[in-house]
C-alpha cells in the first residue's frame, strides 16, 4: 500500500515537473492566438488555412522546388561561379560534353571518362545489388514469416544494421576488411593468407555491394513480411491437407500472392541503389582508382571537391539521374496503383 | 524441460526435421553473427591500445603486454616468461633486442644481462581497457563540439519538423480550401527530388542566404518532409470532425483546435515520426559535408569520415569515437524498435 501511494506521489511529482517545462511554451501559444484570432476574423477559415500551409510550403518552396526549377539553368551555364547570375549560358554545351563519346560502352572513349566509369558501375552495381538484395531479404521475410520461437527477437536481429548510419556503417567494415581485420583473422584460421581487399578492384567492388546489402537488408526484409502476412492463412491450410510439398506451395501461392507487393519493392530498392553514396564514399572513397566511383560521388566532386569544380557539368548529370529517378517513381506509382486495384477487384 | 525443448525446436509438420527447418535456423544463427558481430567486434576493439590494434592475428579481448620500471632504464621494459637452457622458465623484462637474440635481465637483479634466443619467450599479457581512447578525442579533437552540433542539428530539425508537418498535415486534413489536392501532390511529387538530384543549385541557394558553414543550412532543407506530412495527415483523417465543430461552439479559435486538439489526439503518429527525425537527423551525412566546411562546424558523422579518410589514421579514436556515434541509435534500437518497424511495415517510409 505504501509502495503504491509512494509511486503515485512519484508519478505526480514527474508530471508537474512535466507542466513546469510546458510552461513558456504554454504562454507562448496564448500569445500566438491573440494575432492569430485576428487572422481568423479577418480572412476566415481559409485564411487560417493557408497560415497552418504556408510554413511548410515556403521551406519546400525554397529548399526543394526552387532548386528543382533551377537545376536546369544551371546545367546551361558554364564556369565556375557559384551564382546564376555570375554564370554564363553556354546552351547544351555541357550535356554535349557528358556525351561526347565515340563508344558508350567503352568509357575511355569519351570526353568525360569518369562519369561514364562512374555510370557503368552504377549500372552493375544496380544490377549486382537488386538481384542479390531482393533474393536475401525475401528467403529472410520467407524464414521470419515461419512458426518460429521469438519472432520480434530474430526479426529485429536482421533490422539492427538499418538504423546504423552510413558513416558508421562504412567505418566498421573498413575496420574488418582492412589487413589485421576481422575477416583476414578468419581466413587465417582456415589457412589463407592475410588480403588488403579494399586496394583491390574486385574485391572493393563486391565490399560495397556486400556492405549496402547488409547495411539495408532488414528495411526491406520488413516491407516483404508484411506482404507476406497479409496472404490469407487458409490457403496454406488447405494446400497441407492436399499434401502439397513445400516448393510448390512457394511457387504456386506464395510468390504468385507476394508479387504486387515484391514489384513494388524492387522499385525502391532500385531507387535507392541508382543513389548509392555514403557508405561507400566512407567505405572506398571511390578507390581503388575508379572502381567504386557512382554517379553521385561523380555528381558530388565535380560540382563541390574537385579542384576545377564545374556546378554547370554536375547539375546536367544530376538531371540525368533525376529523370532516371523519375521514370523509376513513376514505375513504383502504376504498380503500387495496379495491385490497389487488384485488391479492390478481389 | 522437454517441453521447453519441444517448444524451441517447433518444427513444420511436427514430425521429424524437415530440410526447411535446417535452412531456417542455420540461417538465423548465421545471421544473429553477421548482423550483430561486426557492430560488437568494432565495440571491442575500440578498448585496445594502438599496439594491441595492429596484432596480427587480432584477440578479441584488449591484450596488452605488462610492463616493468627497472631502476637504471628510462622507459618501462616489457615483461616476457622465458624458458631458460635448464628448461626452467623465468619473468624477464627486455632491454633490446638485436637479430633474433633478446637481451634481458631478471627485474629484481637488473645488473645482470642474460642473452636469450626470441623464440623461447612469450610475452607476459594482461587485460586492460584503453579508455583513454574515449576521454582523450575530447582533448585532441574538437570532439565535444561535433557531439553538441550533432544534437543540436537532430534535436532543432525535430522541434522544426513536428511543428511545420503537423501544422501542414492540419490544413490539408481539416479544411476545405482550393488547391488542397494541389498542394498535396505537389508535396508528394517531392518525393521523386532526392538531395543528390538538387545539390548544386541547393547549395547556392543556401549560400545566397548566408547559411553556408551555418548550422542553420543543414537543419532548414531537411525540416519539409513530405513522408512526415503525409503520415501525419492519414492520422488526422481518422479524428472525428464533430470534435473540431464542438470546440468551436465553445468558441475556441483555429488555432487553439490545431494546439489543444488535434496535436494531443495525434501523439503516437508524432512519436512515431519524432523517432524517425531523430535517426535521419543524426545519421545525415552528404548535406552536412557540403555546407559545412569549417572544422569547428562539423557533425559527428562529417567529422568521423573526415578523420578516417586522413593519410595516418588514427584508428584507435576512430573506433571510439565511432561508438560514441553509434549509442544513441543503439539506444533507439533497443527501446524503440517496435514502433519504428510496425510504422515501416504500415507506410514504408524510412
Amino acid at each position: 500500500m505504501a509502495e503504491i501511494s509512494r509511486q503515485t506521489s512519484q508519478r505526480r511529482a514527474g508530471q508537474n515537473l512535466g507542466d513546469m517545462a510546458m510552461v513558456p511554451v504554454r504562454l507562448a501559444m496564448g500569445l500566438i492566438d491573440a494575432p492569430l484570432r485576428w487572422v481568423q476574423k479577418t480572412f476566415g477559415l481559409g485564411g487560417m488555412a493557408a497560415f497552418f500551409l504556408l510554413p511548410n510550403m515556403l521551406i519546400f518552396g525554397i529548399f526543394v522546388l526552387l532548386p528543382f526549377f533551377i537545376n536546369f539553368a544551371y546545367s546551361m551555364t558554364g564556369g565556375t561561379a557559384l551564382f546564376l547570375s555570375d554564370r554564363s549560358f553556354v546552351g547544351s554545351d555541357q550535356y554535349a560534353r557528358l556525351f561526347d563519346c565515340s563508344n558508350y560502352l567503352n568509357p575511355n572513349t569519351c570526353a568525360e571518362d569518369t562519369f561514364w566509369t562512374a555510370v557503368s558501375n552504377t549500372g552493375w552495381f544496380v544490377i549486382l545489388q537488386v538481384t542479390l538484395m531482393i533474393g536475401f531479404s525475401l528467403v529472410t521475410a520467407l524464414i521470419l514469416n515461419r512458426d518460429l520461437m521469438a519472432r520480434s527477437f530474430w526479426r529485429a536481429v536482421f533490422f539492427f544494421p538499418v538504423l546504423l548510419s552510413p558513416v558508421v556503417v562504412g567505418l566498421i567494415w573498413k575496420w574488418i576488411l582492412q589487413r589485421q581485420g576481422l575477416l583476414n583473422f578468419g581466413l587465417y584460421g582456415f589457412g589463407f593468407e592475410p588480403h588488403v581487399w579494399l586496394t583491390d578492384r574486385n574485391w572493393a567492388f563486391a565490399a560495397t555491394v556486400g556492405v549496402s546489402i547488409w547495411a539495408h537488408m532488414g528495411f526491406y526484409t520488413l516491407i516483404i513480411l508484411a506482404g507476406l502476412q497479409a496472404i490469407p492463412k487458409d490457403l496454406y491450410e488447405a494446400a497441407e491437407m492436399d499434401g502439397t510439398r513445400a516448393m510448390r506451395v512457394f511457387t504456386r501461392i506464395t510468390l504468385p500472392l507476394l508479387m504486387p507487393n515484391l514489384l513494388v519493392v524492387i522499385v525502391l530498392v532500385l531507387i535507392r541503389a541508382v543513389q548509392i553514396f555514403d557508405e561507400v564514399y566512407v567505405l572506398t572513397g571511390g578507390g581503388p582508382g575508379t572502381s567504386t566511383l557512382f554517379v553521385t560521388q561523380y555528381i558530388y566532386e565535380t560540382g563541390f571537391a574537385a579542384q576545377l569544380r564545374n556546378p554547370g557539368l554536375a547539375a546536367a548529370a544530376s538531371i540525368l539521374m533525376g529523370l532516371v529517378l523519375v521514370l523509376l517513381t513513376l514505375m513504383q506509382l502504376g504498380l503500387s496503383r495496379s495491385s490497389e486495384k487488384k485488391g479492390a477487384r478481389k | 524441460m522437454s517441453r521447453a525443448i519441444e517448444f524451441l525446436f517447433r518444427r513444420r509438420g511436427g514430425k521429424g526435421w524437415h530440410w526447411t527447418d535446417i535452412v531456417t535456423w542455420i540461417w538465423l544463427i548465421v545471421g544473429l553473427f553477421v548482423m550483430f558481430g561486426p557492430a560488437v567486434w568494432l565495440t571491442a576493439s575500440s578498448f585496445k591500445s594502438p599496439a594491441a590494434l595492429a596484432e596480427f592475428p587480432p584477440t578479441i579481448l584488449p591484450y596488452v603486454t605488462q610492463k616493468v620500471t627497472v631502476e637504471g632504464y628510462d622507459k618501462p621494459l616489457d615483461l616476457y616468461t622465458v624458458t631458460l637452457d635448464d628448461g626452467s622458465t623465468a619473468t624477464l623484462a627486455e632491454i633490446r633486442r638485436i637479430g633474433t637474440v633478446s637481451q634481458m635481465i631478471d627485474p629484481d637483479k637488473p645488473a645482470e644481462i642474460v642473452k636469450v634466443n626470441i623464440a623461447k619467450r612469450t610475452p607476459v599479457r594482461q587485460m586492460s581497457f584503453a579508455t583513454e581512447n574515449y576521454t582523450e578525442p575530447f582533448i585532441h579533437f574538437d570532439f565535444v563540439r561535433y557531439l553538441w552540433n550533432s544534437v543540436f542539428v537532430t534535436v532543432t530539425a525535430t522541434l522544426i519538423t513536428l511543428v511545420v508537418n503537423s501544422m501542414a498535415a492540419f490544413a490539408l486534413s481539416k479544411y476545405e480550401f482550393r488547391g488542397r489536392t494541389f498542394a498535396m501532390l505537389l508535396i508528394l511529387a517531392t518525393l521523386m527530388v532526392p538531395l543528390s538530384v538538387i545539390m548544386v543549385p541547393l547549395y547556392s541557394i543556401v549560400s545566397a542566404l548566408g547559411l553556408f558553414n551555418n548550422l542553420w543550412g543543414v537543419i532548414l532543407p531537411t525540416v519539409a518532409t513530405p513522408t512526415g506530412v503525409f503520415i501525419l495527415r492519414q492520422y488526422m483523417l481518422t479524428i472525428p470532425d464533430e470534435l473540431l465543430d464542438a470546440a468551436r461552439m465553445d468558441k475556441a479559435s483555429e488555432w487553439q483546435i490545431y494546439w489543444r486538439i488535434i496535436l494531443p489526439l495525434t501523439a503516437p503518429a508524432l512519436a512515431v515520426l519524432a523517432i524517425f527525425s531523430v535517426v535521419w537527423r543524426w545519421n545525415d551525412f552528404l548535406w552536412p559535408l557540403i555546407v559545412l566546411s569549417r572544422k569547428e562546424l562539423y557533425t559527428l558523422q562529417v567529422g568521423l569520415s573526415i578523420y578516417s579518410g586522413e593519410l595516418n589514421v588514427q584508428w584507435h579514436f576512430i573506433l571510439a569515437m565511432t561508438v560514441v556515434t553509434m549509442i544513441p541509435v543503439v539506444l533507439v534500437f533497443l527501446f524503440l524498435q517496435r514502433f519504428i518497424t510496425t510504422g515501416i511495415a504500415g507506410t514504408g517510409l524510412k
